[in-house]
């Protein structure tokens, strides 16, 4: 296989330093919504002029460039390893150039690695798909967020959450809620059901990868994100918890069989640079494309 | 539009009311969760200075007394030797130095702490006792930030990694928000009170 740790190394650059094109145009249009000369509008314009000048630089946006978690899908025969290879030796050059910074700390030493590999660092999912190709989908998750994100189980008495939509709907309420600004609001809120507590987890971080215009297949779950949606920003949390209109920018659900016993509901709390990225390596003709 | 200029009084302090927006100018030493660890471990809780960190003691305390700390764990680059520049430089959340924070403050009479999220009761009663302030920077306004810093002056405990040492920087016309003012008013309060009461009749 032809090495592709160049095309990694640009990947990577793309998605610390430039905003998906929806995610900043929610932005502005969350400014829009803010009381002129108040704190959540001066918030706003200070995070859009950051995401511009990010942009023109090619610095990153956010100096906590996050856990980078791949996920990528590959032909039948394409070597799991060799992918590994270029991607851990991408994230090393990516941090060279500091497109990333440093993030990846052994536990136990409290020693940084200084150059973002180490133990399950990155992460890196692989999948098999049916197409000729190499499909890879970068996210950079900020550590913030990370700790404001959160795993019910239901029931849940406190919070009169049942086994049903409108228990996920009270607990995500509630997580929100107890994130306040502190996971750089507003936020974009991946949501699982079901699942075991390490399954339900990764499903939710995966929602933060669909574009936020992207309506749920399922109708009740499309209904269930749309309200969820319109009462988190009743609570006013606004950006940076300064209080305002916008607390998050978009809620996506999805779904996993359950155990009997088990039902979680896990929310990835994304900060409001939910740096996502995409590339395409077509094997055929070695063409590769970002998105 | 408030200015601030290091070191700051405390008239100066007790001036800012939360809600304040303020323009900072000066030095600032970034700290996050290992700095915080070794200030308290080292300087305040210890019996005695350990020999080997005495001489950052008498350092820091010139650079605190006044001064700011800024919880920040920056991407640098290296453009020389022992010569930096903050790439991006945006808070990192505050809340995880809230058991260091308020003897930090009192020990070496720090005037502001920048950082994101707020803190909590601890803090804010010895922002109204020292007095001082918290600052809030524009979390992930990272890019941003870095051009208000024009010069990276000196760095501390690096074998901490980059993000957790201590940068000493001088910073102009740094945009903030106070949050947390000298008077006992946090408008992390005011707002999660609020969303409280909120939360509270949506679930019904």
């Amino acid at each position: 296989m032809k090495d592709y740790t160049q095309n990694f190394v640009e990947l990577i650059r793309r998605a610390a330093t430039d905003l998906p094109v929806d995610m900043e145009g929610s932005l502005r249009k969350a400014r829009d919504k803010e009381e002129e000369g108040s704190a959540a509008e001066s918030a706003f314009d200070t995070l859009i002029k950051n995401v511009e000048m990010a942009r023109e630089k090619s610095t990153p946006i956010c100096q906590d460039t996050g856990t980078p978690i791949f996920e990528v899908t590959i032909p039948v025969g394409v070597s799991m390893r060799e992918l590994t290879d270029y991607i851990r030796q991408a994230c090393a050059i990516a941090t060279e150039r500091a497109y990333l910074r440093p993030n990846a700390v052994d536990p136990l030493t409290g020693k940084n690695s200084g150059d973002n590999t180490g133990e399950d660092y990155p992460t890196i999912h692989f999948y098999e798909g049916d197409d000729e190709a190499i499909k890879v989908e970068l996210l950079l998750k900020g550590g913030g967020c990370e700790n404001v994100s959160a795993q019910y189980k239901l029931p849940d008495s406190k919070l009169g959450a049942g086994r049903d939509l409108d228990g996920v709907r009270r607990v995500v309420l509630d997580s929100v809620y107890q994130a306040q600004g502190k996971g750089c609001a507003p936020g974009v809120l991946g949501v699982a059901i079901g699942g075991d507590r390490g399954s339900s987890y990764v499903k939710a971080k995966q929602q933060l990868l669909r574009p936020l215009a992207d309506k749920n297949e399922n109708a009740e779950l499309a209904e269930l994100e749309d309200r969820i949606m319109d009462e988190a920003n009743q609570l006013g949390i606004g950006p940076m918890g300064f209080g305002g209109e916008t607390t998050v920018l978009g809620v996506k659900v999805g779904t996993q069989h359950r155990l009997p016993a088990c039902y979680f509901v896990s929310i990835a709390y994304m900060c409001w640079a939910n740096r996502r990225a995409q590339m395409e390596i077509n094997l055929n003709t070695q063409e590769v494309s970002y998105a | 539009m408030h200015k601030l200029n290091t070191p700051i009084s405390d008239e100066a302090i007790r001036a800012l009311k939360a809600g304040d927006p303020v323009l900072l100018s000066g030095t600032v030493v970034t700290g996050r969760d290992a700095a915080h660890k070794f200030l308290v471990e080292n300087y305040i809780k210890s019996d005695s200075i350990p020999a080997a960190e005495a001489d950052l003691y008498e350092t820091l305390k010139g650079l605190l007394d006044g001064g700011v700390i800024y919880h920040c764990g920056p991407v640098v680059s290296k453009i020389g030797e022992d010569q930096w520049k903050f790439v991006a430089a945006g808070p990192t959340t505050s809340i995880r130095e809230e058991v260091y924070q308020a003897d930090v403050i009192e020990h070496f009479n720090l005037k502001g702490v920048i950082g994101k999220g707020g803190m909590a009761g601890r803090t804010l009663k010895a922002c109204q006792d020292q007095p001082a302030v918290y600052l809030h920077a524009v979390g992930g306004a990272a890019t941003l930030i870095a051009q208000s810093v024009v010069e990276v002056a000196n760095v501390y405990k690096l074998e901490f990694g980059v993000p957790e040492a201590m940068w000493v920087i001088h910073v102009e016309d740094l945009p903030l928000i106070v949050t947390m003012d000298s008077h006992g008013n946090s408008i992390h309060d005011t707002v999660e009170a609020q969303s409280k009461e909120k939360l509270a009749a949506l679930l019904g």
